[in-house]
């Protein structure tokens, strides 16, 4: 692994990590979800940079196809979080309780 | 220059078909009149299921099985096309039960407009009116054919948009339950946000894996892993991808969405979700386990046993002290998942390895959790199903075949003798064993046991307890419902008592290939 690509491989694990820990702590549906996103986000830059190390295309191809699987997420996701907000005003991940153990 | 892949049409049509099928309900959702379209879409969906089920029978019996198709994007193989054909099966079965509209006065058990807030003069108009949402059988037609995808995925990249196109749809019909939204939508959200977060691990890991080998296919994974030896880089991938794929099969500490969501679907979602599911899930863990990672068994083989050792105490207690069927079956699909990763800490062989046992596990388990599920929507109140484990007390007396067929399906899933459950959990304690994994199989006996409790239990309350004030009463069903839970019981049963025809299809479908 050169120099070069270590770096942008440990920015990758940064960003995942601050996305991690953002789900596990943050209370707003919207943020965990944007959270979500820095994650999906941080594994395409390690797989274009990995991409570039082995100097073949896979990885710059899947992260296309990662985008693209985002955005679906997002449709999915925002149409989910919209109705709970709509019924309880609120788009807190603790509020809603009534399932439980 | 850039050549286009080939892709062998032969063995891939069934699944194209069942994404054909999808694309085309999606297009009757569009232009049909409201009327017609809930029998046009049952329509296609049954007849491209069993189109795709025939397909799937057409394509293992040939001489093209065993290709790799796409570049290696694609392996069809026995065990790939047998959970195939074993996803298309319990499809069946779910179209089904989604079609069921004479329990609840005439309506299917979807929302009636899933954007009018629950209890809004607009959600009651929705429901005078007969509305429904004929949108789920194309959701789950790309549910089906994404599950298909995730059975035969021989690379990284075409396991996660696989596992996505299954994934996406299931967060939806969790939600659209026609009674007790609130509890449905607070189900998807949970599914949702914990599915998000899953795939986001299982993508980090599988940069992490493709960063290690250089190559997306499972096979090349493979050759380099055996080359040179683990590396952090490697070890750290497996990890991260187990953690998604745990997730997606309800392991513990993976679990926690497991009994809230089969308790907020909607049944008949939750009746098929629970075995398709399942069913898709371990057959893309195993081929990932087997064929890329086989040359790290001794590393990844004592974790594995640790969720499976967890898995299935927890899942069994739990399962214990529930009050409500849906999440006691929730438990138990816990519980389930532990003694099929039980089933994974074997290795392949040519005659009857871990592969057919768990494949076999996933058979029987499919059917009874597919028939308990079709039966828990029968039991009704005046305000819907009735959930709560005491107001079932009695119902042997009142509706012995109902409870008798509900016991059936019990008592296979606590693993008893001339019931299929107890073939499926010989295999997977026979499989662990060979591979010299006892301590994971004393618990897993341990776990039975405890298993075996509940499940009694509640067989003990339909049958010699008196009935309570408000007792649940059975609703009589359409003939689809009473078919799939009619034939779930005779596979059960018939699986378990002459479990050779079938055995001998998975020994000759043999195992997993790179």
């Amino acid at each position: 692994m050169t120099d070069n690509t270590t770096a942008y491989v440990i920015l990758s694990a940064i960003l995942f990590t601050i996305g991690t820990i953002g789900v596990l702590t943050r209370r707003n549906a919207i943020v965990v979800f944007m959270c979500v996103e820095l994650m999906l986000n941080a594994a395409n830059l390690a797989l274009v940079a990995f991409s570039r190390m082995h100097g073949n295309l896979d990885g710059q191809v899947t992260a296309f196809f990662v985008m693209v699987v985002a955005a679906a997420e997002v449709v999915v996701g925002l149409a989910i979080i919209m109705t709970i907000f709509r019924t309880r005003n609120t788009a807190s991940v603790d509020e809603p309780r009534m399932l439980k153990w | 220059m850039f050549e286009s892949p080939g892709i062998s049409y032969a063995t891939l049509w069934p699944v194209l078909l069942v994404l054909g099928v999808a694309c085309a309900g999606v297009v009757v959702e569009a232009f049909a009149p409201r009327a017609a379209r809930f029998n046009a879409q049952v329509f296609l969906a049954l007849a491209g299921l069993a189109a795709a089920l025939a397909g799937t029978v057409i394509v293992g019996a040939g001489p093209s099985l065993g290709v790799s198709t796409g570049e290696g994007a694609l392996i069809v193989d026995g065990p790939g096309v047998f959970s195939q054909g074993l996803v298309l099966l319990v499809s069946l079965g779910g179209v089904a039960l989604f079609a069921e509209r004479r329990l609840d006065n005439g309506v299917s058990a979807f929302a009636g407009q899933a954007a009018a807030l629950p209890g809004t003069p607009a959600e009651r108009t929705a429901s005078q009116r007969g509305l429904e949402h004929t949108e789920v059988y194309p959701l789950m037609m790309f549910a089906v054919g994404g599950m298909m995808l995730f059975c035969v995925s021989g690379d990284l990249l075409m396991l996660f948009v696989a596992l996505e196109v299954l994934s996406l749809p299931l967060y939806l019909l969790t939600g659209l339950a026609r009674r007790r939204r609130l509890l449905s939508q607070e189900a998807a959200l949970k599914y949702f946000l914990l599915g998000a977060f899953s795939s986001g691990i299982f993508l980090y890991g599988l940069a992490l894996v493709y960063g290690f080998a250089g190559s997306m296919s499972l096979a090349e994974i493979g050759e380099v892993a055996a080359e040179e030896g683990s590396s952090p880089l490697l070890l750290l991938g497996i990890g991260l991808m187990a953690v998604g794929l745990l997730f997606k099969t309800g392991a513990v500490p993976f679990h926690s969405w497991t009994p809230d969501v089969y308790q907020g679907a909607p049944t008949p979602v939750t009746a098929w979700m629970s075995a398709a599911t399942k069913i898709a899930a371990f057959a893309a863990m195993l081929r990932l386990f087997y064929v890329a990672f086989g040359a790290e068994g001794d590393i990844w083989r004592p974790a594995i046993g640790v969720v499976a050792v967890l898995t299935m105490l927890l899942g069994a207690s739990f399962a214990v002290v529930q009050t409500d069927v849906k999440r006691m079956l929730g438990y138990s699909a816990v519980a389930h998942t532990g003694f099929l990763l039980t089933g994974l800490l074997g290795v392949q062989t040519d005659a009857f390895g871990s592969t057919q046992a768990v494949l076999f596990y996933l058979t029987a388990y499919g059917f009874a959790t597919l028939g308990s599920f079709a039966i828990v929507s029968l039991v009704r109140g005046p305000n819907g199903e009735a959930g709560a484990l005491d107001r079932w007390a009695g119902l042997g007396r009142t509706n012995p075949w109902v409870a008798a067929t509900f016991a059936v399906f019990l008592l296979s899933m606590a693993g008893l003798p001339l019931t299929a459950g107890f073939i499926g959990k010989w295999g997977v304690f026979a499989a662990a064993l060979g591979a010299g994994q006892w301590p994971v199989v004393v618990v897993a006996i341990g776990s039975s046991i405890i298993a075996i409790f509940f499940y009694v239990r509640m067989i003990m309350l339909m049958f010699f307890t008196d009935p309570s004030e408000d007792a649940a009463a059975v609703v009589t069903p359409s003939y689809a419902t009473t078919i799939v839970i009619a034939l779930s019981a005779v596979a059960t049963v018939l699986l378990g008592v002459i479990p050779g025809p079938v055995l001998s299809l998975l020994v000759d479908a043999g195992g997993f290939i790179g």
